[in-house]
């Protein structure tokens, strides 16, 4: 159960690999890794600028709630901040539970969160000069399919 | 006396990041950094918050002379 913001790249396998290890009562581990994209040629940077203190707080906060919601038995969190190349892993996300419904779902959950309400500041840099990224709609709709009662 | 910080667009408007600026309050350190009338404008924004020590707060907050305070525009996601 952990939030790691860091400046370098992480090897997702390896990630995976050493959170899967050892378990003998977690029917499930669901993963997510997302890469940055380079739009087309539209993005040769994109740079993430994070409050340490208080945003890994608040996403551990997040994944607090989520592992109680879904009854976790393990997570783990690995975010880039800084600057990122077109292809390389920005964001790892893991779950583990008892049944493969549980992880699944609360990895879907916290990648929500992450991409639409996270304390992150994202700019994209291209041939076109910097510009600063918001969430799409599409990415407010996304997590607000979990608050519906 | 605050420590003040400025994440996203708010740096790239005031071409700072971060600053020590006088006052006892939030009211303060926003009467003090208003005298950049774009930041001024960009800090009463749509969605700005502020957090005093890494935590979010709402409307006023007493400061001391260790106060980090915060300002922080609507957040992008990861």
């Amino acid at each position: 159960m952990s939030v790691t913001l860091q400046t370098g790249p992480f090897e997702p396998g390896a990630l995976l690999t050493a959170f899967s290890a050892g378990r003998t009562e977690t029917g499930a581990v669901a993963s997510f890794t997302g890469l940055a994209r380079a739009e087309q040629g539209g993005t040769d940077i994109l740079e993430l600028e994070a409050y340490p203190g208080l945003t890994d707080a608040e996403i551990a906060r997040i994944a607090r709630e989520a592992a109680e919601r879904f009854g976790l038995q393990d997570w783990l969190i690995v975010h880039r901040i800084g600057r990122i190349a077109p292809g390389e892993a920005i964001v790892f996300v893991a779950t583990a539970s008892a049944h493969r419904r549980e992880a699944f779902e609360a990895c879907d959950y916290l990648m929500d969160y992450l991409k639409s309400r996270a304390p992150f500041w994202k700019k994209s840099h291209g041939p076109d000069g910097a510009r600063w990224i918001e969430p799409t709609d599409r990415d407010r709709t996304d997590v607000e399919r979990w608050e519906t009662p | 006396m605050a420590r003040v910080l400025l994440f996203g667009r708010l740096a790239d408007i005031a071409g700072w990041r971060e600053r020590v600026v006088p006052g006892a309050s939030l009211t303060e350190v926003r009467a003090a950094l208003s005298a950049d009338a774009d930041l001024a404008e960009a800090l009463a924004g749509k969605g700005v918050q502020v957090a005093v020590d890494k935590v979010i707060v709402r409307g006023e907050a007493g400061l001391t002379a260790t106060s980090e305070v915060a300002f922080m525009p609507p957040m992008s996601g990861g």
